[in-house]
C-alpha cells in the first residue's frame, strides 16, 4: 500500500425527493448519504458497515456515479470524477466496478452467462472475436467456473455460481476497485465461504481495492483492513479492523458489535447485548468526525 | 418421560414441477418436547421450511405433495385432520411466525384487526376483551404507546416493529407450539438482537414449545436447548446444542462451523470452504445427500443414505446420520474439531 | 433452428397454431394459381346457392356456397386473406414497433418524456378507438397503406403502456444497473438488456391485438371505410352477409370461421414463442 490514495470521497450528499410537490407543500427529501468522506488506498479493502437504509448502499452507487451526488466530490486517481458525462465517465468505468447482492437480479435471464461476463470488452472494445472468447474462458477460470458454462443462461446456476458470474464480468476489464455490495448475503451459507475466499485470491492476485458493503461484522472483520461504520446517511465511527473490534468508541459501534450472534452456546448465553438509543446517541447536525487514535475517527 | 408434544414419523414431500419431482423432504423424524426449544438449521433447499409447513397443510397442494409420514401433535394425526380442525389449530395451539412481516401483514388492515382476528376466532372473545387483550399483546411483545398504535396500518411500524407485531399475532392465542421461519433474517441485526432477547423472555415466561427454522447457526446457539441440522430434505445431525457446537459428528455441521470466521483477523486464515454447490433435489437420490461435497466420504456413502442413529460416545441424544466417523477422520488429518 | 423444431414437437398446441397459420399464409400467397374462380365477377344465376356438399340444389362447384351477387365465397376468402392479413400484420408490426418503442423510452427515462407519452396515450385511450379509425379514413381516404396505418394508430397505446410498465420494474433490476457501471450506452442498455426481458408482455399484446386488429378491420368494412369493394375482405364479408343470415347463413359463417381460425392459431403461436424465448422453458433438464 502506498500513501497516494486510489479513491478519495469528500462530503459526499445524496438526497432523495425534495422537490416541490404539486399541492404546494415543499418538501426537503430525506439524506441517505450525509457528508461522508473517506479514502481508499491501493489494494485496500474498507468495511462499510451499517443497518438497513443507514445509506451503505446509496454511498457505492454514489461513488461509481451510478446515481448523481446532491453534492460532494469524488476523486480517483487524483481526478474529480463527480459531475462528469457518460463519455467522460466512460474510460473510469474500466477501473471502478460492483458486484450487487442480489446474484438473481444482477444477471440477465436473457443472456448467456458467457456474452454477459464479455459485455465489458465489447462495450470498451479491448477484446474481439477470439481473443474476447479466450478472455472469457481464462475469467471464468479465474473465478472457478467451468467455461464450458459458457454457452447457458442464469436459471441454470445456483446463487454461488451465479455471484461467481457476476466478479467474472467486474474483473474483465482489470480494474484497480471494485464496490462489493453485500455480495455473500444472498447466498447459502455453505457458499459464502468460497466467495469470501475467492474475494481474497483476486485481491492478492490482481491488487484488487475494495470497498465491501456488509451488514455482518465477523465477516468485516475477516476481510478488511479498516472499518467505517455508518448510521442514518453519516459515518459515526471509522477505525482499522483490530480497533473496530478492540478499541469501539461509539456506543453504536458498540450495539452492532455485541448484536452479532456467535456460533458458540457458552459465549452466546452468557452476553446481554448492549441497547442502542438513537435519541441520545444518533447523529446530530454539526457533529464531525475526530481523531481519537492514529488513524480512528469518532463522530463527536 | 411425559408423551411428546409433537413427534413426526418419516416424514417425505414432493413437489411435481414441470422439470421432475423435487424430493423436498425425506423421511425425517424426530420427537419435540413440551417446553423444549428446536433450532432447525438448515440453507435453502434443506426442507427445513418446507416440512414446517406441510405438518400444519400450509404447503399448496398441487404443486406439493406428503408421500408419507405421521405427524402427531398432542396425540393427534395432524395429516389426517380435516382441514376444519387444522384450521382451529393454526393462529390457536400452534401459532407462526413468518420471515418477511411486510408480506405477512396486511397492509390494509390496522394492527388492531389483524390481532383480534386470531382471538375471535380461536378464543370465542368479545370484541372489547379482544380488543384489550391485542393491547396486552402488543404491549408484552415491547412495542412502546401500544394503545395508540394499535390503530395504525403495517406500513407506519418499522421492520422490527413489524416482526414484533408478527410474533404478538403468533402468540395471540397462547399456543402450545411457536413455529418461526427465518424470523429475523430480514432484520438488522441490533433488531434481531432485540427479538431474540423477546423470545427467550416469552419462553421463561409462558413456557412456549418453539420451533426455530434459520440459516444462521449464531442465532440457534443462544436460543435452542436442541439443534436439528438438514440438508438436501434429510436431517444430518441432531442434537442438545452443546455437543453440536463443540463435537460435531456430521461433516456438513463441522464444515459450516468451520467456514464461519470466529474473530479473527485477515491474516491468520484462509476460511474453510466446503466445495461444491447446493444439492439439486431434482435428481433422485442415492446415498448420503451431502456425500458429493464431502471430503471424508466414504465409498459406501453414495450409495446407501445412513440411518440416523445415536453418537456411541457422546450425550445421549446426539444423532448423527454418517457412515464415516468424523472425529475419527480428524484425527487421521490432525485438524481440531470446529 | 434445431432447437426450434424440437421445441415445436414438443408443444402440440404450439405445432397446431403454427400449421394453421402456415396453411393461412401459403394459401393466401399461392391464391392466383389455385385455379379459383374469379371473386369478384359472379353469375346472378348462382345467386345465394348453399355450398355444394350440403346436397341441396348447387349450379356450380361452390365448397362454401355463394354470396348475393353469385360469388365464390372460398375464392373470396381466399383472396380476403390477402387483404386482410397483409392489413392485420401490418398494423400489429407497425403498431409493436411504435408502441415497444415509446414505451422503453418513457420507461426508461422517465421524467418529462414520460408524461409526455402518457397523458398522449391516456387521451387517446378516452377517444373511442372506432371515432378516431373514422375521423381518420374519412379524411385520408381508405386504401390499404392507411388503413394499415390508421389500425396502428390504434394499436400503439396498448404496447407502450404495458411495456413502459414493464420497463420500469426491469430498469430496477440489478443488471441494468451493472450495464451502467461498465459504461454501457444508453441504447445498448435499452436494446440489449431492457428490450428481451420485456418482449415476452409485447408478445402477449401482439397476438391479442392481431385478432382485434382483424375485427376492427372487418367492422370498418362494414361500415364501408375499410377494404373497397369489390376487392373483398373478411370484415366486409361479415358486414355483406348479415342481411342474408336468416336465409344464407354459409355467407357469414365461413368468413367467420377463417377470423376464428386466424386469431386462434397466432395466439397458439404467441404462447409458444412466449415459451420458446425464455431461457427457462427451452432448457430441458
Amino acid at each position: 500500500m502506498n500513501d497516494t490514495p486510489l479513491l478519495s470521497v469528500r462530503n459526499l450528499v445524496k438526497r432523495y425527493g425534495g422537490s416541490s410537490t404539486w399541492f404546494g407543500g415543499n418538501s426537503f427529501g430525506v439524506s441517505a448519504v450525509d457528508d461522508v468522506s473517506f479514502e481508499i488506498a491501493p489494494g485496500e479493502t474498507l468495511g462499510l458497515v451499517g443497518e438497513s437504509g443507514s445509506g451503505k448502499s446509496t454511498t457505492g452507487r454514489v461513488l461509481l456515479q451510478l446515481e448523481a451526488p446532491t453534492s460532494g466530490t469524488v476523486l480517483f486517481k487524483g481526478q474529480t470524477i463527480t459531475g462528469l458525462s457518460a463519455s467522460e465517465l466512460k474510460p473510469f468505468r474500466r477501473e471502478m466496478q460492483i458486484v450487487f447482492q442480489d446474484p438473481y437480479a444482477a444477471l440477465n435471464p436473457r443472456m448467456t452467462v458467457g456474452a454477459f461476463v464479455a459485455e465489458p470488452m465489447v462495450v470498451h472494445k479491448t477484446a474481439s472475436g477470439s481473443e474476447r472468447q479466450d478472455r472469457t474462458a481464462e475469467l471464468f477460470r479465474k473465478v472457478g467456473l467451468d467455461p464450458s458454462f459458457m454457452t447457458r443462461y442464469p436459471h441454470e446456476f445456483s446463487g454461488g455460481q451465479r455471484q461467481r458470474v457476476n466478479i467474472a464480468r467486474a474483473i474483465a476489464l482489470n480494474p484497480s476497485f471494485i464496490v462489493a455490495d453485500e455480495p455473500i448475503t444472498a447466498l447459502d451459507v455453505s457458499i459464502q465461504a468460497q466467495i469470501v475466499n475467492l474475494f481474497q485470491d483476486l485481491q492478492d492476485e490482481l491488487g484488487l481495492a475494495y470497498l465491501f458493503v456488509a451488514h455482518d461484522l465477523s465477516m468485516v472483520r475477516y476481510l478488511c483492513h479498516r472499518v467505517a461504520v455508518m448510521l442514518r446517511g453519516r459515518i459515526v465511527e471509522m477505525a482499522p479492523s483490530e480497533a473496530i473490534f478492540g478499541d469501539a468508541r461509539h456506543p453504536y459501534t458498540k450495539a452492532l458489535l455485541t448484536a452479532i450472534p456467535v456460533p458458540d452456546p457458552d459465549i452466546e448465553r452468557n452476553r446481554r447485548h448492549v441497547p442502542f438509543d438513537l435519541e441520545m446517541h444518533g447523529p446530530r447536525p454539526g457533529q464531525t468526525l475526530q481523531k481519537v487514535a492514529p488513524q480512528h475517527f469518532v463522530l463527536t | 418421560m411425559s408423551a411428546p408434544l409433537l413427534e413426526v414419523r418419516n416424514l417425505s414431500v414432493v413437489f411435481d414441477t414441470p422439470a421432475g419431482t423435487v424430493h423436498a423432504v425425506n423421511d425425517v423424524s424426530y420427537t419435540l418436547h413440551d417446553g423444549e426449544t428446536l433450532g432447525i438449521v438448515g440453507e435453502s433447499g434443506s426442507g427445513k421450511s418446507v416440512h414446517a409447513l406441510s405438518m400444519v397443510g400450509l404447503v399448496p397442494c398441487p404443486p406439493g405433495r406428503i408421500v408419507s409420514g405421521e405427524v402427531l401433535f398432542e396425540g393427534r394425526d395432524l395429516l389426517k385432520m380435516p382441514e376444519r380442525d387444522l384450521c382451529q389449530l393454526r393462529g390457536g395451539r400452534i401459532g407462526f411466525v413468518f420471515q418477511d412481516p411486510m408480506t405477512s401483514l396486511n397492509p390494509v388492515l390496522t394492527v388492531e384487526r389483524q390481532l383480534m382476528e386470531p382471538l375471535l376466532r380461536h378464543r370465542n372473545l368479545s370484541r372489547s376483551q379482544a380488543k384489550s387483550r391485542a393491547v396486552e399483546l402488543l404491549e408484552l411483545v415491547g412495542i412502546p404507546h401500544a394503545k395508540e398504535r394499535i390503530r395504525q396500518y403495517p406500513h407506519q411500524f418499522s421492520g422490527g416493529m413489524r416482526q414484533r407485531v408478527m410474533i404478538a399475532i403468533g402468540i395471540a392465542c397462547d399456543p402450545k407450539l411457536l413455529i418461526a421461519d427465518e424470523a429475523t433474517t430480514a432484520l438488522d441485526v441490533t433488531v434481531q438482537a432485540q427479538v431474540l432477547d423477546l423470545v427467550r423472555d416469552l419462553k421463561k415466561r409462558f413456557g412456549t414449545t418453539v420451533i426455530w427454522i434459520t440459516h444462521d447457526m449464531g442465532v440457534v446457539a443462544g436460543l435452542a436447548d436442541t439443534v436439528q441440522v438438514m440438508y438436501g430434505g434429510r436431517i444430518m445431525e441432531r442434537g442438545p446444542v452443546g455437543p453440536i457446537f463443540k463435537t460435531p459428528r456430521s461433516a456438513y455441521t463441522w464444515g459450516l462451523l468451520r467456514s464461519l470466521p470466529h474473530g479473527e483477523a485477515r491474516t491468520q486464515r484462509r476460511l474453510y470452504q466446503i466445495p461444491g454447490q447446493p444439492p439439486n433435489l431434482l435428481d433422485s437420490q442415492q446415498g448420503d445427500p451431502f456425500a458429493p461435497r464431502n471430503e471424508f466420504a466414504t465409498p459406501r456413502c453414495f450409495h446407501e443414505v445412513p440411518p440416523l442413529v445415536q453418537v456411541p460416545d457422546s450425550t445421549s441424544g446426539h444423532l448423527v446420520a454418517a457412515w464415516y466417523d468424523l472425529p475419527m477422520a480428524l484425527r487421521a488429518r490432525q485438524e481440531k474439531p470446529a | 433452428m434445431k432447437p426450434f423444431f424440437s421445441a415445436l414437437f414438443r408443444s402440440k398446441a404450439g405445432l397446431f397454431g403454427w400449421i394453421i397459420l402456415i396453411v393461412f399464409v401459403a394459401v393466401a400467397i399461392a391464391a392466383p394459381w389455385l385455379g379459383l374462380p374469379n371473386p369478384i365477377r359472379g353469375s346472378l344465376t348462382a345467386r345465394l346457392a348453399p355450398p355444394t356438399w350440403t346436397g341441396l340444389f348447387s349450379p356450380g362447384p361452390h365448397p362454401f356456397g355463394t354470396d348475393q351477387l353469385g360469388r365464390d365465397i372460398l375464392s373470396r376468402i381466399v383472396f380476403g386473406s390477402r387483404t386482410t392479413l397483409l392489413i392485420a400484420c401490418g398494423a400489429v408490426v407497425l403498431g409493436g414497433i411504435v408502441g415497444v418503442t415509446l414505451g422503453i423510452i418513457a420507461g426508461y427515462f422517465r421524467g418529462f418524456v414520460d408524461s409526455l407519452l402518457m397523458r398522449l396515450v391516456d387521451i387517446q385511450l378516452a377517444l373511442p378507438l372506432m371515432l378516431l379509425a373514422l375521423l381518420v379514413v374519412a379524411a385520408v381516404g381508405p386504401s390499404t397503406t392507411n388503413l394499415v396505418i390508421v389500425l396502428a394508430l390504434t394499436s400503439w397505446i396498448r404496447y407502450a403502456r404495458i411495456v413502459r410498465g414493464q420497463v420500469l420494474a426491469v430498469r430496477e433490476r440489478e443488471f441494468v444497473l451493472s450495464a451502467k457501471a461498465i459504461g454501457a450506452s444508453t441504447a445498448r442498455i435499452m436494446f440489449s438488456h431492457i428490450l428481451p426481458n420485456i418482449l415476452t408482455p409485447a408478445l402477449v399484446v401482439a397476438t391479442l391485438e392481431l385478432a382485434r386488429v382483424i375485427i376492427m378491420d372487418a367492422a370498418l368494412s362494414f361500415i364501408g371505410l375499410g377494404v373497397q369493394p369489390p376487392a373483398p375482405s373478411w370484415g366486409r364479408m361479415l358486414a355483406d352477409g348479415r342481411t342474408y343470415i336468416s336465409g344464407a347463413w354459409w355467407i357469414v359463417t365461413f368468413p367467420g370461421l377463417a377470423i376464428v381460425l386466424t386469431v386462434l392459431s397466432v395466439n397458439l403461436v404467441g404462447d409458444w414463442l412466449r415459451d420458446y424465448f425464455d431461457p427457462r422453458q427451452r432448457s430441458v433438464r
